[in-house]
């Protein structure tokens, strides 16, 4: 008699890092590490203000399911999370505010820039609107599309995954990254 | 009541200073002098068989070809008993665009005097708070004046070429 209970046995593992093996032991890069645990369990914050932000609720949902990379959990706290993802037409109002949310997450914080308006103001060529958040603050990745398919969003999530676990754990106190944020006011 | 009866009662009292009635999208529409507005504003309101209590709209055009009278200000009031519309219409100049304010009439014009301001730079006299509401405060123009392309100008990405500029 089997048990009445059965476990799903088909759960993807991801590989560990390269690294030398010997009796009760196991070396590797500390950076390595790092970034594996990272990129698989990425917080984000959705910075949703328009039609992007309805792909996005998508994208959460069962059938695209972006838990499957480790990010079941949003964060509705800046201060909780690692990933800003900004959806939708940004103001030139709303963008002390978005610049806000930004100073107000702790490192390292990576930003996805999701859609036409967010990345570069889209068809909003006008007064009003911020023609891409790269004016306000530093963008890693920019997924194209008006509104983009939820397969483009889970890329722009996958890129930024290699983009953690790929990223030196020294970056975020070099010079080159001082220097970045100095370029947007950043301290 | 009809327009008629409005008619005859504006006349009545400004004579000559209100002019041009005519019916557009089915509300009687005239114009007065900028210098008016007030005065037919609370005649309008507070006249018992008239009664247009409630201000529905308040917006500024612009023209800029008509010399002297670029800027066009319009109040649309209602009369909630009947629901009849009335719309007045003043213009001034688009140099010194001033024009009494009607906010201590209706608290409505409060915020749809800082939108026209904001947008058309209608400069309200006697506006206790005459800032802008809509745009960012470091704007430094009036965006919605047609010397203004709607572009934003600081977007240096697009070719001019491609972009038919």
């Amino acid at each position: 008699m089997g048990r009445p209970v059965t476990h799903n046995t088909k759960i993807k593992m991801v590989e560990a890092p390269p690294g030398v093996t010997g009796e009760g032991f196991f070396t590797t890069k500390l950076s390595e590490v790092v970034g594996l645990a990272r990129s698989n369990s990425m917080w984000p914050l959705p910075f949703a203000t328009s039609c992007c932000g309805i792909e996005f609720m998508a994208t959460m949902a069962a059938h695209y399911d972006l838990a499957r990379f480790g990010s079941e959990r949003l964060g509705f706290s800046p201060r909780q999370c690692d990933l800003l993802m900004v959806m939708g037409t940004i103001s030139k109002k709303m963008a002390p505010i978005l610049k806000q949310v930004y100073l107000q997450m702790a490192e390292p914080r990576w930003v996805l820039a999701v859609g036409a308006c967010a990345s570069s103001g889209g068809i909003f060529d006008t007064y009003s609107v911020l023609q891409g958040i790269d004016q306000v603050i530093p963008v890693d990745v920019y997924v194209p599309g008006c509104p983009p398919r939820p397969e483009a969003i889970l890329d722009g999530v996958m890129r930024i995954q290699d983009l953690v676990k790929n990223e030196s754990i020294r970056r975020r106190t070099g010079d080159q990254y001082q220097e970045l944020l100095d370029s947007y006011g950043i301290q | 009541m009809t327009n008629d009866f409005i008619i005859e009662k504006l006349k009545a009292e400004f004579g000559e200073e209100v002019y041009n009635f005519v019916e557009l999208y089915d509300i009687l529409t005239f114009n007065a002098d900028k210098e008016l507005n007030l005065k037919i504003l609370t005649f309008l309101k507070e006249t018992p068989d008239l009664s247009f209590t409630f201000l529905n709209d308040l917006t500024a055009i612009h023209y800029p070809d008509s010399v002297g009278k670029e800027l066009c200000v319009t109040y649309l009031l209602q009369n909630l008993q009947t629901r009849k519309r009335v719309r007045l219409k003043v213009y001034t100049e688009i140099k010194e665009p001033d024009v009494y304010t009607a906010s201590a009439l209706f608290s409505t014009a409060n915020w749809l005097e800082r939108e026209a301001y904001d947008f058309f730079g209608v400069n309200f006299v006697g506006h206790e708070n005459l800032i802008r509401i809509m745009n960012v405060d470091e704007m430094d123009y009036f965006p919605l004046r047609k010397e203004f392309p709607l572009e934003d100008q600081t977007r240096i990405d697009k070719d001019d070429e491609m972009f038919g500029r």
